[in-house]
Order: C-alpha cells, then structure tokens, then sequence
C-alpha cells in the first residue's frame, strides 16, 4: 500500500477509487481534518489560523499572496509525504476543485519533481472516455507496489 | 437591537490566509453579518461564461457567479464586501471588475480590499461600518441641510477639528494638533465654541468622526458616531455644492487615505488605504520640516517648483525622506523638492487607490492636506481635471459630522 496524493485533492471520487484498489488517498479531507478548531465536528471550517500562510513560507516565497501560501501548508505536507499521485487535467467542478489557480499550478509542479510515479490524465467528456480513464487508473494503481517503501 | 445588514461577501482566499475569522469579527462590530450568497454549479458555469472574464481560479469563478445572483436579485443582500490576496493579479483584475459591475448594475454599497495574514478586524472595520452606515441610514444620508445649532468633531490622527454649525452656517471652527485625544478634543471644541459665541448647552446635537470618535463620542456624549468615509464624502459634496450626481472624493490624511465615488452624496465605491506613510500628508509634513518652514507655506513653495527635476520616489517614508536629503545635497532647490514631494504623494495615491474607485467629475479635494496647493495640482496634472476644493475643506469630517447631526436635532 502506496499513498497516493488525489488531484483535484478534494475528489471524493479519486480519493474513493484509491481506497478500493488498497492504497491511501491523500487529499483535503487529510490536510483539513487535522486541523480542528471549530466548536464542534461539523462546525464549518475556520481551522486555518495566520500562521499557516507562515508555514506556507517552505512552499512558496514571501511575495507569494497568502492565500497560495496557505493553501501550501496544507497540501505541501502531503505531497512530501505522498509515493505516487493521480492528476487529473481540467476536471468539472462536481468532479472536484481546488479553488485558486496559483496554487494548483505549485502543486502540480511539485508533483511533477518529486520523482514517484504520476498518472496524468484529462477528464473524461464521454462514455468512451469514461471508461478509459477508470481503466487507466485502475491500471496504474495495481502497478504501485502492495507494500509502502519506508 | 436594529435588524442585522447583511453583507454578502465574494471573496477567494481569505480562509487559507486565516483572516476570514477577522471579517467575521469586524461585522459583528457594526451589528452585520457576512454571508457568502449560496448559488448552484450551474450558476457558476453561466455567470463565469456570461461574465466574459477568462480566469483560471475556480474561487474567482464563484465569485463572479455570485456577483451575477447579486445584480440579477436572486440573492437579496444589503451590501458587497470583495476581498482577494494582497499580490494576486488575477484576483485583483476580478476584484475590480466585479466592484464596477456591482456598482454599474445595482444599488448595492461594494467595498473591495486585498489582505495578506496580517490583516485584522481592527484594519476592516472602517470599511465594514461604512458598509452598514450606508446600508441602514440612507435617509440620514440623504440629508442636505444642517438645522439648529450643532457640533461636529473630528478626532483625526494628526490633528483634532471642531466645527458649530447654525442654521446651516458654520459659525465657529477649532483646530489642534491631536496629542491626548481628549484634551485635545475639548480644546478644538472650545475654540470653535468660543468663535461661534455660543456655549455648551446651546447644543441641541453632536457629532464625531475620525480615529478617536467612539473614545470622545462617550466623553461628549454624542448622538451621531460615524466613521469618516461616509461623513466626508457628505461634508465634501455639501460644501462643494455638489450633492446631486456623480462626484469623487479625495482625501489624503495624516495616516491614510480615502478615495470615495459618491452618488447624490452617498458613497458608492471606496478605497481606503496607504500602505506606507510616504503615501500621506505625514510625508509632507516631514518635508516641510526638513525644508525649515511651516506646513502652509509648502504648497506655494512647490508651486514655484519643477518637480520632475528630482527624483523621487516616496514609496516609503523613510527612503522618501532619504531622496530628499540627497537632492538638497545635490544642489537642488527648496521649491523643485517641495514640489517633487507632493507630486510623489499624489502619484502614489494615484497609483494605488483611484485605480480602484471610478473617478467622476467633480473631484473634491478635502483634509487638511487639500490646503497644500502644489499637492491640489499635482493631482489635477495627474487626473487631467480640475480639482475642486471647498471652503473649510481643512474640517470636512467636523463639518459633516455637524450636518449629519442635525438629523438628530428633531429626533430623527
């Protein structure tokens, strides 16, 4: 079992199809469910403070908006911490969607360096499409290693 | 308690930078509350397509999908706050755009900023109770003519101004440097008192503004408390005799600026800013003491001036004042250093801030910096327009706080 990072990181739908195939998601679901500052479980999500876009320094430089920064603090430890990642070009918005394009264009580049295995892909317009594009990740999972490397 | 303004807010980033927590706050304080307008996929999809602006962000996407439900009434809101990361210039290209469309297409107060994770709810609360101010009082607002005896109060960061009005004259006015904020509220008071001839309880309402207005509105046991973009775009366009129509108000103060596109005396759009002291009257202030004379001899001084003789850039206070040692050292004039500060100023404010509000004829110059002539016509050389400036420009937030008051001579 591998862990995988998801793009878009808020995909249930990829998060879910790593799961089924024995490896771990890493998505917004891992990044934001450890931050808990909320009065309760299901209190909407305030659980970035300003020190995240502090942390976001080891990601992006200080001139980079705060936004991008924080974002980085979220998902830059899961990238770090990820052996393999999904990317999946240009998906709908009910697919999942990651809200600021400066931050995606980071993620993505890191993903792209850290030198694991990468499925890149477009998001599917038809059935046809559809059908080869589970095929495809479903081909990609089964080819990550069952044990993790560390 | 008056019913809650609610303030739909159109943002992208605020939460990943910490500070949405802050914007919360900062309407709680003027009694509003923040929502974000609750549209479908859909919606985002047709308004981002009809909208016509290409960005790649999906939170800019939503917001100007938000902003369409907001001018087409299918979400009913009080006012706009836009907020996007400070240094995005995808997102200030939207910011922009969705203010002017907002304001172009409804009624709709909008108020655009751009934050990093410094930004507090003390910084936005200005901007927030403007928002509500404009919201919930517009038949206050709409008022044109001071009645009975009243006093405004304009407890500014440099300097505090008092100003008795009667039957729509001002007949007293009071000026001070602020040190102590009370003290020097009382003295401004009394003078203005004491030119006006009347005393203390002749006053049938008061009104304050500026940094210290909560801290001397208790002290004077005001009817009127109001933060001062919606009390000087009032005073500007009543003493300029311009509160029909479209106008732009200026006003570059001791610690920040505003810019405000009002309609019929109402502000529409704001900024308000400086993110450095080289973009204020402080700057100036510090000029004239360098250049060994008074505050009111440096507009004419820069008036004599050719400010393009010296290089200057004033982007911060202290670098600014550094350009200016150099260039006396150099042999420059008093009058060509003089006049490149102000045109410094004016070129910051002008880079900065008017980009963000749309500029309408008249502009009013106000504050105390309007009285420095060279700064007047630096700002008129770079808008290409005639400045106006009216009489008693120095006490704009006295004055409209006076006349705002009045509202609450008869109880209204």
């Amino acid at each position: 079992m591998v862990k995988v990072f998801i793009y878009p990181a808020t995909s249930l739908i990829l998060s879910d199809m790593v799961a089924r195939f024995g490896h771990e998601p890493l998505g917004s679901a891992i990044g934001i469910r450890e931050r808990i500052q909320t009065p309760g479980f299901e209190s909407p999500p305030l659980q970035i403070t300003p020190e995240e876009p502090k942390k976001g320094l080891k990601w992006a430089a200080v001139e980079v908006p705060s936004g991008v920064r924080g974002r980085m603090a979220v998902y830059g430890p899961l990238i770090e911490a990820a052996e393999a990642a999904i990317i999946v070009r240009n998906p709908d918005f009910a697919f999942g969607c990651m809200g600021c394009a400066r931050t995606n264009e980071l993620v993505l580049f890191h993903l792209r360096n850290r030198g694991f295995p990468v499925l890149e892909l477009d998001y599917p317009t038809s059935d046809d499409e559809g059908a080869a594009f589970v095929a495809a990740i479903r081909e990609f999972l089964e080819g990550l290693p069952k044990e993790a490397s560390q | 308690m008056s019913e809650k303004v609610r303030i739909a807010q159109l943002s992208c980033g605020p939460e990943y930078s910490g500070v949405q927590k802050e914007i919360y706050d900062a309407a709680a304080m003027v009694d509003a509350e923040v929502f974000f307008p609750d549209i479908m996929l859909d919606d985002v999809r047709e308004g981002f397509e009809s909208f016509g602006l290409d960005v790649r962000s999906p939170d800019l996407k939503l917001a100007i999908g938000r902003a369409k439900a907001l001018v087409e009434g299918k979400i009913d809101a009080d006012a706009v706050f836009i907020a996007t990361c400070f240094r995005c210039a995808e997102a200030a290209i939207v910011r922009n755009e969705l203010r002017r469309y907002i304001h172009e297409n409804s009624s709709l107060p909008v108020v655009s900023y751009s934050f990093t994770e410094r930004t507090t709810s003390g910084t936005l609360l200005t901007r927030m109770e403007a928002l509500t101010t404009i919201a919930r009082r517009r038949a206050l607002l709409a008022r044109e003519e001071q009645e009975g005896i009243t006093l405004g109060i304009d407890s500014g960061s440099s300097t505090t101004k008092a100003v008795v009005m009667k039957e729509n004259e001002i007949v007293g006015t009071g000026w001070l440097p602020t040190t102590e904020v009370l003290k020097s509220a009382e003295g401004a008071v009394d003078l203005a008192l004491a030119e006006a001839g009347v005393t203390m309880n002749d006053i049938q309402a008061i009104g304050t503004t500026g940094y210290g207005r909560y801290l001397i509105g208790k002290h004077f046991n005001a009817q009127l408390v109001q933060e001062e973009l919606t009390v000087n775009s009032k005073g500007a366009v009543y003493l300029a005799g311009r509160q029909h129509g479209p106008a732009t108000v200026i006003d570059i103060g001791g610690m920040d600026n505003k810019a405000i596109s009002v309609l019929d005396g109402i502000p529409g759009t704001f900024t308000m800013g400086g993110i450095c002291a080289g973009a204020s009257g402080r700057f100036l202030e510090m000029t004239a003491k360098r250049l060994g004379i008074d505050i009111t001899e440096l507009g004419p001084l820069a008036m004599k001036g050719m400010g393009e003789k010296v290089p200057m850039n004033s982007y911060c206070i202290v670098f600014g004042t550094q350009s200016l040692v150099n260039a006396l050292a150099e042999g420059s004039s008093r009058e060509d250093v003089a006049a490149a500060a102000c045109h410094s100023v004016a070129e910051q404010v002008f880079e900065q801030q008017l980009q963000e509000v749309d500029i309408k004829e008249p502009v009013i110059m106000v504050g105390g910096t309007s009285l420095i002539q060279g700064l007047v016509y630096a700002m008129g050389q770079l808008l290409q327009t005639e400045v106006v400036v009216p009489h008693h420009s120095q006490y704009i937030g006295a004055v409209g706080s006076a006349l705002l008051a009045s509202g609450f001579v008869k109880g209204e």
